[in-house]
C-alpha cells in the first residue's frame, strides 16, 4: 500500500469533520451556556439546505450567493422559536426540553416532506468547485478543499471572536458560570439569543454546504442529529476547540472505517463515542 | 405526589392505600376485553397496542419512577424479539419457552449495562444509552449469518399456544396472548411500585444525592430496576416476534426508542397507567393518520408532542388528575 490512499482518506475525513464542526459548534456553545438540549439543531441545518436548493433551482442564484441567505434564514427562524417556545423551558427538566425539540424536529421533517417531497434534492455546484487536484499521488476534491477552507476560516473567526471581543468574553463568562455572569450585570439572555442565532446560522450554512457531500432529504434532520450529538458530547459542552477536535476525530474515524473495514459499518464511531464518554463523561475538553 | 394528610404520617398506611384497587382500574381492564366484541376486525391493532403498552410500561419503570432517561431502550426490546425468533428458527418454537428465554437474554444484557448506566446522569447518560442502542443495531446489521441483516430474520416458526391455539391471521389468539402477558406483568409492576423499593426509586428520581445520605443505596437500586425494566422490554419484544412471526432490524431502531419515550410522556410518565393510555392514543392515532397521509404523520406527532410539553407537562393522565382534583376542591 502506498501513502496515497492514506492521505486521501485522511483528507476526506478532515473535510467531513469540518462539515460536522459547522453543524455542531452552535449546539455545543448554546448547550454550554443555557444547558438547553436543543435536538432541533439539525432542523435549522436542514432549513439552510432547503433555502440554498430553492434559490438555486427555482430562482437561478449562483451557489456562493445562496450561502449567506442559508445562514440568515436559519438564524432568524431559530430566534423566532427561541423567543416564543424555548425560553419557557429554560428551567424545565432535560426530558421536557428533549421532547419539545424532538417534536419540533418531527414537525420540520413533516413540513419538508409536504413542501419538497421525500426525494433527494438535486443541486448543481458551480464548475470551479468540481473536479479534483492531484498532489503527492493522491487526488483532492476541489469541493472538499473548499470545505476545509471554509471550516478553518470559520474556526479561526470564532476563536478570535470568543477570545478577543467584549461579546466573546461575555459568552465565555456565561458558559463558565451563568449565575455569576448575571450577578456581574452581563445580559445573559441577550448574549444567549445572539449566540443561539449565530450557532443556528452556522448550522444552516453547514446544511447548505452538506448537500454536495451527503445529499438532502427530509430525513436529514434526524440522520445528522446523531453525529452532531456525538461531536457535542465528546468535545465537551461549550468548548469550540473541543467541538473542533471531536468533529475531526469523528470525521476521520467514520471515513477511515468505511474505507478500510466497510463490513463493520457505523459500529466503530458508536463504540468510540461510548468508550470516550465512559472515560470522560464531560467530554474530551469539558470541565464539568 | 399528593399525599392525603392522614396517611402522610405512616408510610405503611400510605403504601396500603396506594395498593388498593380503584373502581376505575377495574373498568379499565374490563374495557380491554371490548375489542373482542366491538372491533373483531382490529384485533391485530389491539395486539400491537398491548405490546407497545408493555414496552412503555418497561420504560416507565426507569424513566417515570427512577428518572433515568434512556434513548436506547429498543435494544432490550430487540434482544427479546431476536432471541425468540432465532430460537423458533432452530426448532424451539413453543411460545412459553420463548417467553422464558427471550426476556432472560434481555435481562442479562440489562444487568451487564446497568453497571455503566448507574454511574451517569443527564446528557452523558442519554448519549450512552443511545450509543449502546446504535451499537446493538449495527451489530445485528453486520451479523447477517445470525439475524439475516437488513432482510430480516427468515424462517421464524412459532408453535401453537398450549400445543393447540395457533396465532391466526385475525389476531384472536395474538390479542388474548398479549393482553394476558400485559396484565400479568402489570400486576407484578404494580406490586413493585407500591413497595418500599418503589418508594426508594421515586426518592432517587427526586434527589439522587440525598438518597445515599439517608442510607438508600442509589446505584444498586438503579441496577436492579434497570435489569427489571430490560426484562419487561424483552417480554414485549418476545411477544411481538411471536404474534407477528417476523423479526426485522426495525425492532432495534432508534425510532422505536424515541417513539416509546413519546408514548410514555404523552400518557404521563411516573404513573402506572401512563404508558398504557399513551400507547392506546398513539397507536390509534397513527393507524388513523397514516391511513390519510403517511408522510405527514410526522408533522402531527411533532405538533402533538410540542403541545403536550407546553400545555400538559405531566401528560394526559397528569392533566386529568389536575382537572379532577380542582373539581373536587370546588365541590367540597
Amino acid at each position: 500500500m502506498t501513502l496515497g490512499p492514506i492521505f486521501g482518506v485522511l483528507f476526506d475525513g478532515v473535510a467531513y469533520g469540518m462539515l460536522l464542526f459547522l453543524l455542531s459548534v452552535g449546539l455545543s456553545v448554546t448547550l454550554g451556556m443555557m444547558n438547553f438540549v436543543n435536538l432541533a439543531h439539525c432542523a435549522f441545518a436542514m432549513l439552510g439546505g432547503y433555502v440554498t436548493v430553492t434559490l438555486i433551482n427555482v430562482y437561478g442564484w449562483p451557489f456562493l450567493a445562496t450561502l449567506p441567505l442559508a445562514f440568515l434564514a436559519a438564524a432568524i427562524a431559530s430566534v423566532a422559536l427561541e423567543r416564543t417556545l424555548y425560553r419557557r423551558l429554560y428551567r424545565a427538566s432535560e426530558l421536557d426540553q428533549v421532547l419539545l425539540t424532538i417534536g419540533l424536529t418531527f414537525m420540520s421533517v413533516g413540513a419538508a416532506a409536504y413542501v419538497f417531497g421525500t426525494i433527494q434534492q438535486p443541486v448543481q455546484t458551480p464548475s470551479y468547485l468540481r473536479g479534483s487536484i492531484g498532489f503527492l499521488g493522491a487526488s483532492f476534491g476541489v469541493y472538499r478543499l473548499f470545505l476545509v477552507g471554509v471550516g478553518l476560516s470559520i474556526t479561526l473567526l470564532l476563536a478570535f471572536a470568543l477570545e478577543y471581543t467584549r461579546f466573546g468574553a461575555q459568552v465565555r463568562a456565561a458558559v463558565d458560570n451563568q449565575r455569576m455572569a448575571r450577578g456581574l450585570g452581563i445580559n445573559v439572555d441577550l448574549a444567549f439569543a445572539i449566540t443561539f442565532a449565530l450557532g443556528s446560522g452556522l448550522a444552516g450554512l453547514g446544511g447548505a454546504l452538506a448537500i454536495e457531500v451527503v445529499g438532502l432529504d427530509p430525513a436529514f434532520a434526524f440522520a445528522y442529529l446523531v453525529y452532531v450529538l456525538i461531536v457535542v458530547s465528546v468535545g465537551g459542552l461549550g468548548s469550540v476547540g473541543g467541538s473542533f477536535a471531536a468533529a475531526i476525530l469523528l470525521g476521520v474515524t467514520d471515513i477511515a472505517g468505511k474505507y478500510y473495514v466497510p463490513q463493520v459499518g457505523a459500529f466503530l464511531i458508536y463504540l468510540m463515542m461510548v468508550v470516550l464518554l465512559m472515560w470522560r463523561p464531560a467530554g474530551l475538553f469539558g470541565r464539568r | 405526589m399528593a399525599v392525603s394528610s392522614s396517611a402522610a404520617f405512616d408510610p405503611n398506611l400510605y403504601l396500603q392505600a396506594q395498593t388498593r384497587w380503584q373502581p376505575i382500574e377495574y373498568a379499565f381492564w374490563a374495557a380491554t376485553l371490548l375489542p373482542f366484541l366491538l372491533f373483531p376486525h382490529h384485533l391485530v391493532l389491539a395486539s400491537q397496542i398491548a405490546i407497545t403498552a408493555l414496552f412503555a410500561l418497561s420504560l416507565d419503570l426507569i424513566l417515570g419512577y427512577a428518572g433515568i432517561v434512556s434513548l436506547g431502550h429498543a435494544a432490550f426490546f430487540g434482544l427479546g424479539a431476536y432471541t425468540a425468533g432465532i430460537m423458533s428458527k432452530y426448532g424451539w418454537g413453543d411460545p412459553f419457552v420463548g417467553l422464558l428465554v427471550g426476556p432472560a437474554v434481555a435481562g442479562l444484557a440489562g444487568y451487564a449495562t446497568s453497571f455503566i448506566i448507574s454511574r451517569f446522569r443527564h446528557l452523558p447518560l442519554i448519549m450512552i444509552t443511545m450509543g449502546l442502542g446504535f451499537l446493538l443495531l449495527e451489530a445485528a446489521n453486520s451479523a447477517e449469518w445470525l439475524t439475516g441483516g437488513s432482510d430480516g430474520l427468515q424462517g421464524v416458526r412459532i408453535g401453537p399456544l398450549f400445543g393447540r391455539l395457533r396465532f391466526d391471521l385475525w389476531g384472536y389468539t395474538s390479542y388474548a396472548y398479549s393482553l394476558c402477558v400485559l396484565f400479568l406483568v402489570f400486576l407484578v409492576t404494580r406490586r413493585l411500585i407500591n413497595s418500599p423499593f418503589g418508594l426508594a426509586l421515586r426518592g432517587i428520581r427526586e434527589n439522587p444525592v440525598r438518597m445515599p445520605a439517608i442510607g438508600a443505596p442509589s446505584r444498586s437500586h438503579i441496577r436492579t430496576i434497570y435489569t427489571i425494566s430490560a426484562i419487561v422490554a424483552g417480554i414485549a419484544g418476545t411477544v411481538l416476534a411471536q404474534t407477528t412471526s417476523t423479526v426485522s432490524l426495525g425492532v432495534l431502531d432508534f425510532q422505536r426508542s424515541a417513539e416509546v419515550v413519546i408514548i410514555l410522556v404523552l400518557g404521563g410518565a411516573g404513573r402506572l397507567y401512563g404508558g398504557l393510555v399513551g400507547a392506546i392514543i398513539f397507536m390509534v392515532a397513527r393507524d388513523q393518520f397514516s391511513g390519510i397521509a403517511p408522510q405527514y404523520w410526522y408533522f402531527w406527532i411533532g405538533a402533538l408532542l410540542v403541545s403536550v410539553v407546553m400545555l400538559l407537562p405531566n401528560g394526559i393522565l397528569g392533566g386529568l388528575a389536575r382537572l379532577t382534583s380542582s373539581w373536587r376542591d370546588k365541590a367540597s
